[in-house]
């Protein structure tokens, strides 16, 4: 592929952005930075070692944003939501001004708490091969975000009702969540919405501080990539589980530091394909403190043509001691031509941890299959209650139940418009 | 009820395997037949094709329910029709809980036969009242379907299917196996309690024992793939003082 071609749309686009987009003077420098790095890289191919199961072919800035079933997972839930549009926030939908009673909230860049944090997460050198590595979406993203949103939850609080960031429209947009959690603090993040390209998140979370992240991308038919730095700080708890379902191409990119003593962090995904589908989950954690926990599931239910990828790292820095990092990824195939590919890796500078890593791939259990058909369930619906079942071990890494049975909704949606077939 | 004439099958994977070599045997309803016999037999394989399992491949003979062709079916048009397959190994299943499961079970029975879906209280009013019977406690009804039960109380929840969805045709596959008394006693008395002149029962063992509790009206001898003798309730207690050794010399 020549880069030079391939790049040669988005050029144009950035500088028609920068040029006419009033949002382009939130942090130009940055911008501009970040531009240059998406650029050298040029879009992703099978040669990039992170992307060699995920190329990413023919993306267009103009790229139009395509929506599955518009059912947001999320949409009986009370939240604080704030609905962005083609990009830009709906202040007439969104619960910006109750919110803003509560947390401080700033624009993605303006938010001065965010000093240091802003764009830093995202550029920190961390050790460790796959953090080097260049993230094209996440500088992307950096580049040409036109909204977002800057959050602070003050020391101590507990929101009483998640944030639900909602993604609408057909504008292939750039959207960014800057948020920092005080000590002691704990807040619930919603994601839904086909209508971002690119989402960048950085979440800081000071000590003992606890953040639930649940994202639902089910609408998603389209393209959308992400990018999810966390640090996570002493006692801190971060939880972050997402949906995917039958889209053209997602790729999740999760890099995760546990920064203080004493953290847990777990990063979970629930996967369901049909047809020509392509989703990966990329996942890096980075252990850099004593006795942290870190957890990653990730459960795949493939069929037709449908690809899952788990890319999944755990890296202990020395001196991390006490490390207890788990990771298992697992896929059910339910017909010939699924495909899951994993690449797991351990990279360990510390003498005293205990970190496992397990990945498997198979059909599903054909003697429980024909114990429940032998009590009458049709093959579909022993199918789909064993899919339900196994999506479950994903699931269950929620904390909140309800939030949980949103997700088991959605899935049995799925499962049951593929008995529909 | 049942009938089954000259039955022949053989391993799907090892067509030499020879396993049913011409099964006939037939139960009216109303009536408990028993069929005892040595290890390796023949008796599960032939519950195992009664009921559809993958894995075994028909090369003669037949087999019907109330005159419909059961090998033709799919495992679960075999369950509508009426047939129920009390496993000797029941499988666990993580993650499916046992209400969600029995509930599916049952209206896709239904749906199948064109009746109503039982509504959520009846049905938990039925499943209360049939799981009390069988001693079984509310909290081994809210876990996944047999995950972390007993041998014991996996044979129970067999029954508590059994009683559930109510089959014309029942086959206990060596229910008996791994069973104290009293577990025997219990999943016995489940299994009386459902006899009548409407349904057939056949129960595959490999001892007399069993018999005590649930009476046969007749009893069949399979050896390497055959019924070699069939008589009354006696030739159980004939099996359990003898052994097989003289019938199977004699056969």
């Amino acid at each position: 592929m020549d880069t030079v071609n391939t790049m040669t749309p988005w050029r144009e686009a950035f500088d028609a952005f920068i040029a006419n987009d009033e949002a382009a003077v939130m942090g130009a420098t940055a911008r501009a930075d970040a531009f240059a790095r998406f650029e050298a890289h040029g879009l992703p191919t099978r040669r990039h070692e992170y992307w060699k199961y995920t190329p990413v072919r023919d993306l267009l800035p103009g790229q139009e944003i395509l929506v599955r079933d518009g059912l947001d997972t999320f949409a009986d839930v009370e939240t604080y939501q704030i609905v962005f549009v083609d990009g830009r926030i709906d202040i007439s939908r969104s619960d910006r001004t109750a919110l803003a009673a509560l947390v401080e909230i700033a624009g993605p860049d303006g938010a001065p708490w965010m000093d240091g944090v802003f764009n830093a997460l995202q550029n920190r050198p961390i050790p460790g091969a796959m953090f080097q590595v260049e993230r094209p979406f996440a500088n992307l993203n950096l580049a040409m975000f036109t909204d977002g949103l800057a959050i602070r939850i003050p020391d101590g609080m507990t929101l009483d009702k998640p944030i639900h960031l909602r993604y609408e429209g057909v504008v292939p947009s750039h959207l960014r969540l800057e948020m920092l959690v005080g000590k002691g603090a704990s807040v619930t993040v919603l994601e839904s919405g086909a209508g971002a390209l690119t989402t960048g998140a950085e979440i800081v979370l000071e000590e003992g501080a606890s953040v639930d992240h649940l994202r639902s991308q089910t609408e998603v038919a389209g393209k959308q990539f992400t990018a999810l730095y966390a640090t996570v700080g002493a006692d801190a708890s971060l939880k972050s589980f997402t949906l995917c379902a039958d889209a053209a191409l997602i790729r999740n990119e999760t890099m995760v530091t546990m920064a203080g003593d004493n953290g847990s962090g777990s990063i979970a995904a629930g996967v369901m394909g049909m047809d020509d589908t392509l989703i990966d989950n990329t996942v890096y954690v980075s252990h850099e403190a004593e006795h942290c926990e870190s957890r990653q599931v990730i459960k795949s239910v493939l069929d037709g043509k449908a690809k899952s990828v788990f890319q999944g790292k755990i890296f202990v820095k020395k001196g991390a001691q006490k490390t207890d990092g788990y990771q298992i990824s697992q896929a059910v195939l339910l017909s010939d031509g699924a495909e899951f590919n994993a690449k797991p890796e351990l990279e360990i500078y510390a003498d005293d941890v205990i970190c496992s890593h397990g990945s498997t791939t198979g059909a599903l259990d054909e003697e429980a299959k024909f114990y429940l058909r032998s009590r009458g369930c049709t093959e579909r619906e022993a199918e789909a209650l064993l899919v339900a079942a196994f999506i479950d071990e994903a699931i269950l890494e929620i904390s909140d139940e309800t939030l949980q049975d949103r997700m088991r909704d959605t899935t049995d949606r799925w499962m049951s418009a593929r008995a529909g077939r | 009820m049942l009938k089954i004439d000259n039955l022949h099958c053989q391993l799907e994977e090892e067509p030499d395997t020879k396993i049913l070599k011409g099964v006939s045997l037939e139960v009216p309803a109303g009536e408990v037949h028993a069929i005892m016999g040595p290890n390796g037999s023949g008796k599960s394989t032939l519950s195992y094709v009664l009921s559809g399992r993958d894995g075994y491949e028909v090369t003669g003979g037949s087999a019907s329910i109330d005159g419909e062709d059961l090998l033709d079916m799919d495992p679960e048009e075999r369950a509508a029709a009426g047939l129920f397959l009390a496993f000797q190994y029941p499988v666990e299943i993580p993650g499916v809980g046992n209400m969600i499961f029995l509930r599916t079970a049952m209206n896709a029975q239904r749906k199948a036969r064109g009746e109503e879906e039982i509504s959520a209280p009846d049905f938990l009013k039925l499943v209360r009242a049939k799981a009390k019977e069988l001693n079984i406690s509310p909290e081994m009804m809210k876990r996944p379907v047999n995950v972390g039960f007993s041998g014991g109380e996996k044979k129970r929840n067999e029954i508590l299917q059994m009683a559930l969805l109510e089959p014309k045709m029942c086959i206990l596959d060596e229910t008996d196996s791994g069973l104290d008394v009293d577990a025997m006693k219990l999943v016995a008395g489940g299994v009386n309690a459902m006899r009548d002149a409407g349904r057939g029962f056949l129960v595959i063992t490999h001892y007399q024992r069993l018999l005590d509790h649930i009476k046969p009206d007749v009893v069949h001898i399979m050896s390497a793939g055959r019924i070699i003798e069939t008589g009354g309730p006696d030739l159980a207690l004939k099996v359990e003082n003898e052994g097989y050794a003289d019938l199977i010399g004699a056969a």
